[in-house]
């Protein structure tokens, strides 16, 4: 028995998609499986790790915890959507070069997602607020301090273009 | 760790969606947030043969103040609370609580209802609920009915609500006057996690510091939120000093009757209920100076 497909029209990274998706498909699933986004990591598929972190409508959120339908007219925003137009890193993703802030990079994408949704809210963050921010973002490579101080690098830049 | 399948619909209004909860029953499920829902539906926790998405009912999102009573959609996200300069004025206990509910990526989905019906007994905004003794709009196909949260909850992820209702609105009652004071804490493995014991309590005093009103909580301590309206009592007409607190804190660790589990020990909690309900008691007092 096939699964019953539903409509689902939303953007993604400024572009429109329009796709049909069993219900039980998770938000990261699709962007990854479906649109071959695969800069969005799943981890844990059940909201603990927050590696699928995602922009939804431009808020951070857990796209493991969303299913595909559900984001009929919704605007997604995945890491890939956050570099320059000419695809070389923003500012924020530098700043993580240059504070050695990702070791085996399978939360990286998550922590820039949740530290952009920061900066763009709270361009000038105190280290609390940053910890608060990426608190729902787990690295298993222990590399908070530089995260955090990646964080405080970028915002003490003045933002150029992307971030 | 994916769901099993399922017929998804999107109904344009509540009473539609409780139309579909008729229909198909304890087969349905309705989804708000969903950031308990879907992590149960991808360990096939749960299996819903029909989810019912209410995430667009605007009817669900109010936030209003209707005499003494803050009123709060069910479906408003958690993140819009927090926000809100209203809640923030009239219902302050409720912010001070959401600082420890999840992270900010759950909170921007989450919902306040989504939260009551889910009925962890360490959650944070049931908690309140019943501390405050809110009451719970529900309603289904064949209209409107209330229930005090006090009388919600029977055991973890228990609740009252039948299978073809749906969680409203949640109305908070305004406590008024000069000196009222609130504070929420707790104690998890780390920031986020689910509660080893949570306390709350707000308080009412009078010029002298006397109590004109109390009421205190501890959860993750019992099956369901646990509210204390006995010690609320015991404490009304009494100078909140140390000594009294302590009383309470005391009387509060005598009515729980903690489990123990892999995290911490039903002694240890029943340790934890004491020390929190005192230091809540206390930061309540300070913030009502």
């Amino acid at each position: 028995m096939s699964e019953r497909l539903y409509p689902v029209s939303l953007e993604v990274n400024g572009k429109r998609v329009e796709a049909e998706v069993p219900s039980r498909q998770t938000l990261v699933d699709f962007l990854r499986d479906t649109l071959r986004l695969t800069g969005t990591h799943v981890g844990c598929e059940h909201g603990i790790c927050g590696a699928c972190s995602v922009l939804l409508d431009g808020e951070p959120v857990r796209s493991c915890l969303i299913y595909a339908v559900q984001a009929e007219g919704a605007s997604v925003v995945t890491i890939e959507g956050l570099s320059q137009p000419d695809g070389t890193p923003g500012a924020l993703q530098d700043a993580f070069c240059e504070a050695h802030a990702l070791q085996c990079g399978y939360c990286t994408p998550a922590m820039i997602i949740a530290s952009h949704a920061l900066l763009e809210s709270n361009p000038a963050p105190t280290e609390a607020e940053i910890r608060d921010a990426i608190g729902g973002n787990l690295c298993r490579c222990t590399g908070y301090q530089q995260i955090v101080e990646a964080v405080q690098f970028a915002a003490s830049k003045p933002a150029k273009g992307a971030r | 760790m994916k769901a099993a399948p399922f017929e998804y619909s999107r109904p344009a209004s509540l009473a539609e969606a409780c139309a579909l909860l008729a229909m198909h029953g304890a087969d349905a499920k309705l989804i708000a947030g969903g950031q308990s829902l879907v992590p149960m539906m991808a360990m096939r926790l749960a299996r819903p043969a029909w989810l019912v998405d209410i995430n667009r009912l605007d009817e669900l999102k109010r936030i209003a103040i209707e005499g003494d009573a803050m009123v709060v959609g069910a479906a408003v996200r958690q993140c819009v609370i927090e926000r809100d300069p209203a809640a923030r004025e009239n219902l302050p206990l409720i912010g001070k609580a959401l600082r420890w509910v999840g992270h900010v990526q759950t909170r921007n989905r989450g919902t306040v209802g989504g939260s009551i019906v889910h009925a962890d007994p360490s959650a944070e905004i049931p908690l309140v609920a019943c501390v405050l003794d809110a009451t719970l709009v529900l309603r289904d196909a064949s209209g409107t009915s209330e229930m005090p949260a006090r009388e919600f909850f029977f055991a973890p992820m228990v609740t009252a609500i039948a299978p073809d209702q749906c969680l409203a609105e949640i109305c908070f009652p305004i406590w008024k006057g000069a000196r009222i004071g609130s504070a929420f804490d707790e104690v998890s493995i780390r920031h986020g996690d689910f509660a080893l014991v949570s306390a709350c309590a707000q308080v009412a005093l009078d010029e002298d510091g006397k109590c004109l009103r109390a009421a205190l909580g501890i959860g993750g301590a019992s099956p369901f939120p646990h509210a204390f309206p006995e010690i609320g009592a015991m404490l009304q007409g009494k100078r909140l000093d140390d000594k009294a607190i302590a009383e309470a804190a005391d009387a509060a660790a005598g009515l729980i009757d903690p489990d123990g589990d892999l995290h911490a020990t039903a002694d240890y909690r029943r340790h934890l209920a004491r020390v929190m309900a005192a230091r809540v008691l206390k930061a309540a007092r300070e913030d009502a100076q």
